[in-house]
């Protein structure tokens, strides 16, 4: 059995990553020629990566399921990246970052991690300054900075509403340079629905060419997994319409423990649902909540006369509105954690107070900033999120508050990783959002795109020598093996078989079914009696999905019902590892909140309450077959250079 | 709110295709365009027909994946938006609509509204970066830059890589896209150290794709859902002119 060693290197915390560095083992340069490494994904963290890799002399292969390496769903991060650069002068410093990580994750995360993150923060901005990333920058010619939800700090830099795609541009840019240099080659429309593990170490993938539909192989020595998070598991959420888990889903079942599964992040503010149509939520970023107030009315009247169209939001006075956030966290106020914001808005609009039609949605008001600040730095702020609002809703943002309303967004859970990023497979690792990362069980703002970059950019082009090293003698990996064989037989078997069902129903409709149930039990708020339904539910929504989903069109064409089925029978597995991990962790942490776990009384009264005694550690998950339970595998948790506290934004 | 759909079918980049008719009934006005294909996708399966593929994915106006070419105009009828920010009240109850994917010589179809753009990584390929490698940057505040400049800079990079401007333009021109990333890095003190190769090797990539000359009719402009403006393509020139009598 493999035993879980999260391979933290020597010495204090802050010399850590020194020491690893120093004493690593390294592959010089004349032999990374002869290393092929695979990687899934050209996001942030897969196209940083590549582009590094490659700069460093090895063969990358990369696969991406988009058309461009510049479509991943990176490019739609909006509000920003941390670096503790302390530009602003307010007593920023790694120490800082690395704290407010840990404790906006409630110390559900590892702490060594979390500190090489922000000792690296910095670095990822030079580089991308060094590339032409176009950051938002002061009279001075400085860079310009914002505050983020979790920090009492200005470390979050930003390109107007689009950093995620300046970023990403950035590292395309990069990678394509690798490209023309001949050290990256690129399998766009490629979907990867297998790792092949060779004498326990993996070596390759099979992948299906989405335009001819051919099921091909590929030999490395070394799989990078960097295919994003599961978000979609919800069916509506802010992340794009492709984002899947069957990557990570397919390396979990080969032996890469799952870990936190339960960890996931709802955001506060999206646009909320409109109608039954609805394929997508659309996130209106966090930065808002820098200069926007979240209210409802006080008093029930007046949500009434709005949801009947009879009073506008801007006739209700000040005094009768609830700004609820400033009220419960007046030392945070509007800027607390994502999921505490979250839940205080599900809070109102359950008690009653919800301001759409449906009783959904609470205000975000910029009308204040407006006043304070003038139209015109409000517009250059934010003008991108106001107009998409405004084309979405048809309500102008200028004139009358937003309506907002949380939806999933981001998972905190993913493949575990040690301190290399690899998983517990030789030779497979897993980067950027797919793995359990650094958040713990809550992830601050603009701390993704840090993760992703610190992950591409510095931390696996350090480590991955460390394991290739013993291969600068292997040769070429080999395609043509039995293992090969067996692992394309079981891929296309899988697919021959979702074409005989030819059942009654479209792959959607199974897809929203679970997105429901995902929502109703192990969403926002969870209990033991939801959480057992919820699985007993999944199976049956599982069950009839194997009898009875229609997929049209033909295996060896673009065909994007069968990409869309291969990808929803993963989620409904992975729906039930999400619930059966909520159900064991009987304690409210970050994104995930036990309705049994709340303090009774005190000046918390009503707050989640962690419980340190029984929960401190990572849960992972060992896939042992199907139709059996997984097997739960603890990294205890350890906290030296930080107190292990109950997080308070009182 | 009810229409009737005049669609591009093909099979693959082989086929023949043509324009096949459907109806949708029952469209919220709230409803994106996309979903609004989405619903008509769904009736198909309950018929077990095959779906009608076109691209799409952040669904946010970002990620420049969806590209369809509705009633004569990229994108469709409204101004700087892409197709899936196009919502149904941009339409009249009851009218006809014609789906056609982004057409040029440069982006051959994939099946139905589904095209091949991969000209475009070429030409970005070919010059659309800084040569620089991951660590040992100086610190980012090392070099001030103008807020004007970086603005400048932004609003050129913002550009999506949807293909608007090719299909819009009746040369196939692939100017306005190529003449964004070249501005972007004009801005910049980065960028300067390898303008001339850069802009060299661009410009020769797009002609070597296959695409048309720009004949300034600034059809693009108006169609490029990221208001990317005509002046980068003067600035473009600028650049070649530029970088064709410096003696390299
Ligand atoms: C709307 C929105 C706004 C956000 N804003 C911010 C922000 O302001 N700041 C912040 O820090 N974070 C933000 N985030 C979170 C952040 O954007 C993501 O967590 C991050 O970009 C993930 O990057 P990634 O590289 O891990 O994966 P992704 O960018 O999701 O890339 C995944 C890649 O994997 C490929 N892939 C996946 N599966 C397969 C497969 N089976 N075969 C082949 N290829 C595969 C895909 O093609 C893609 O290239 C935001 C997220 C959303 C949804
Ligand atoms: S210039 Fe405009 S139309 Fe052309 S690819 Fe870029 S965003 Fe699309």
């Amino acid at each position: 059995m493999t035993t879980l060693n999260s391979k933290i290197p020597e010495g204090p915390i802050a010399q850590q990553w020194e020491n690893y560095k120093a004493h690593t083992n390294l592959v010089n340069p004349s032999n990374r020629r002869k290393l092929d490494i695979i990687i899934i994904g050209s996001g942030l963290a897969g196209a940083a990566a590549a582009a590094t890799l490659g700069e460093a002399g090895y063969n990358v292969k990369v696969f991406y399921f988009q058309d461009s390496p510049r479509r991943a769903h990176s490019i739609a991060a909006q509000g920003g990246i941390n670096a503790s650069r302390n530009y602003q002068n307010d007593n920023d410093s790694d120490y800082r970052l690395f704290y407010d990580t840990v404790k906006g994750g409630d110390y559900r995360g590892r702490e060594e991690n979390v500190y090489r993150l922000a000792q690296l923060s910095g670095n990822i901005i030079d580089q991308c300054v060094a590339q032409g990333v176009p950051f938002a920058r002061e009279y001075g010619g400085t860079l310009a900075n914002r505050s983020f939800g979790g920090a009492q700090v200005s470390r979050t830099f930003y390109a107007s509403g689009a950093t995620g795609q300046q970023l990403l541009l950035g590292a395309y840019s990069s990678m394509n340079r690798q490209i023309k240099a001949g050290k990256v080659k690129t399998y766009n429309r490629h979907e990867m629905l297998d790792v092949v593990i060779v004498d326990g170490k993996a070596r390759g993938i099979i992948a299906r060419d989405l335009v001819t539909g051919k099921i091909e192989r590929f030999g490395a020595h070394a799989v990078v997994v960097a295919s994003g998070g599961y978000g979609n598991v919800f069916y509506l959420s802010t992340n794009a319409m492709n984002c899947n888990a069957t990557a990570s889903w397919k390396i979990y079942k080969k032996g890469a423990y799952f870990a936190n599964p339960c960890y996931a992040q709802i955001h506060p503010t999206c646009i909320p649902v409109s109608g039954e149509h609805q394929s997508k939520l659309t996130l209106m970023s966090e930065s808002l909540r820098n200069d926007g107030r979240i209210w409802v009315p006080k008093n029930i009247e007046d949500v009434k006369a709005i949801r009947e169209g009879k009073l506008k939001p801007t006739e209700i006075a000040e005094e009768n509105r609830d700004y609820y956030l400033e009220r419960r966290y007046p030392a945070f106020g509007n800027l607390v954690p994502r999921d505490v914001a979250s839940r205080a808005a599900k809070e109102r609009c359950d008690a009653g107070y919800g301001v759409n039609k449906a009783g959904f949605a609470v205000y975000l008001d910029l009308e204040d900033a407006i006043k304070r600040l003038g139209k015109d730095v409000v517009k250059e702020r934010y003008g991108n999120l106001f107009d998409m609002y405004e084309n979405i809703t048809g309500d102008n943002p200028y004139v009358t508050p937003m309506m907002i309303y949380p939806a999933s967004h981001y998972t905190m859970g993913g493949t575990w990783v040690d301190y290399e990023t690899m998983t517990t497979i030789s030779g497979l690792y897993s980067i950027g959002e797919a793995n359990f990362s650094d958040h713990g069980a809550n992830r601050l703002g603009a701390s993704s795109l840090m993760q992703c970059l610190c992950d591409g950019y510095f931390v696996l082009p350090a480590t991955i020598s460390n394991y290739l090293n013993e291969d600068i003698h292997t040769g070429p990996i080999a395609t043509d093996t039995a293992d090969f064989d067996k692992a394309e037989a079981d891929v296309t078997g899988l697919i021959d078989k979702l074409f005989a069902i030819k059942g009654s129903k479209s792959v959607d409709y199974f897809h929203k079914k679970l997105g429901k149930v995902m929502w109703d039990k192990v969403g926002l708020s969870r209990n033991e009696k939801n959480l057992k339904e919820a699985i007993e539910e999944i199976k049956v929504i599982r069950e009839d999905f194997w009898k009875d989903v229609r997929v049209t069109g033909k295996s060896n064409q673009f065909n994007n019902e069968l990409e869309k089925a291969i990808r929803v029978a993963d989620f409904l597995e992975l729906g039930e590892l999400m619930a059966i991990d909520a159900l064991n962790r009987k304690e409210s942490c970050g994104a995930h909140y036990r309705e049994e776990s709340v303090e009774l009384d005190g000046p918390q009264k009503g707050e989640a309450k962690r419980n340190d005694k029984d929960f401190t550690y990572v849960a992972a998950w060992e896939y042992m077959g199907e139709g059996k339970e997984p097997k739960l595998h603890k990294e205890e948790l350890t906290f030296n250079a930080i107190e292990l506290k109950q997080r308070n934004y009182k | 709110m009810d229409f009737t759909l005049k669609i591009w079918r093909q099979e693959d980049a082989n086929a023949q295709g043509s324009m096949k008719e459907y109806k949708v009934t029952d469209i919220s006005a709230e409803t994106s365009f996309l979903e609004m294909l989405d619903v008509l996708n769904q009736n198909l399966i309950e018929k077990g027909e095959d779906v009608i593929s076109f691209d799409n994915d952040c669904r946010e106006g970002v990620c420049g994946t969806c590209s369809l070419y509705i009633n004569g105009e990229a994108h469709g009828p409204k101004k700087l938006v892409t197709t899936c920010q196009l919502y149904m009240r941009s339409f009249k109850d009851g009218q006809t609509i014609y789906v056609e994917p982004f057409r040029a010589n440069s982006f051959p179809v994939v099946k139905d509204l589904v095209v091949d753009r991969s000209a475009f990584e070429r030409i970005q390929q070919a010059g659309g970066y800084v040569s620089f490698n991951a660590g040992g940057a100086p610190d980012a505040n090392a070099i001030p830059i103008a807020k004007e400049d970086a603005a400048d800079a932004f609003d050129a990079a913002e550009c999506i890589g949807c293909g608007a401007c090719v299909a819009t333009c009746k040369n196939s021109s692939a100017m306005l896209f190529v003449s964004a990333k070249v501005s972007q890095f004009a801005y910049l003190p980065q960028g300067r150290v390898e303008a001339t190769e850069r802009v060299l090797n661009m410009v020769n990539q797009m002609d070597n794709e296959g695409f048309g000359n720009c004949t300034n009719t600034g059809a693009c402009e108006v169609e490029c859902p990221k208001g990317i403006s005509l002046e980068n393509i003067a600035r473009l020139n600028r650049e070649f002119l530029k970088a064709n009598v410096v003696p390299k």
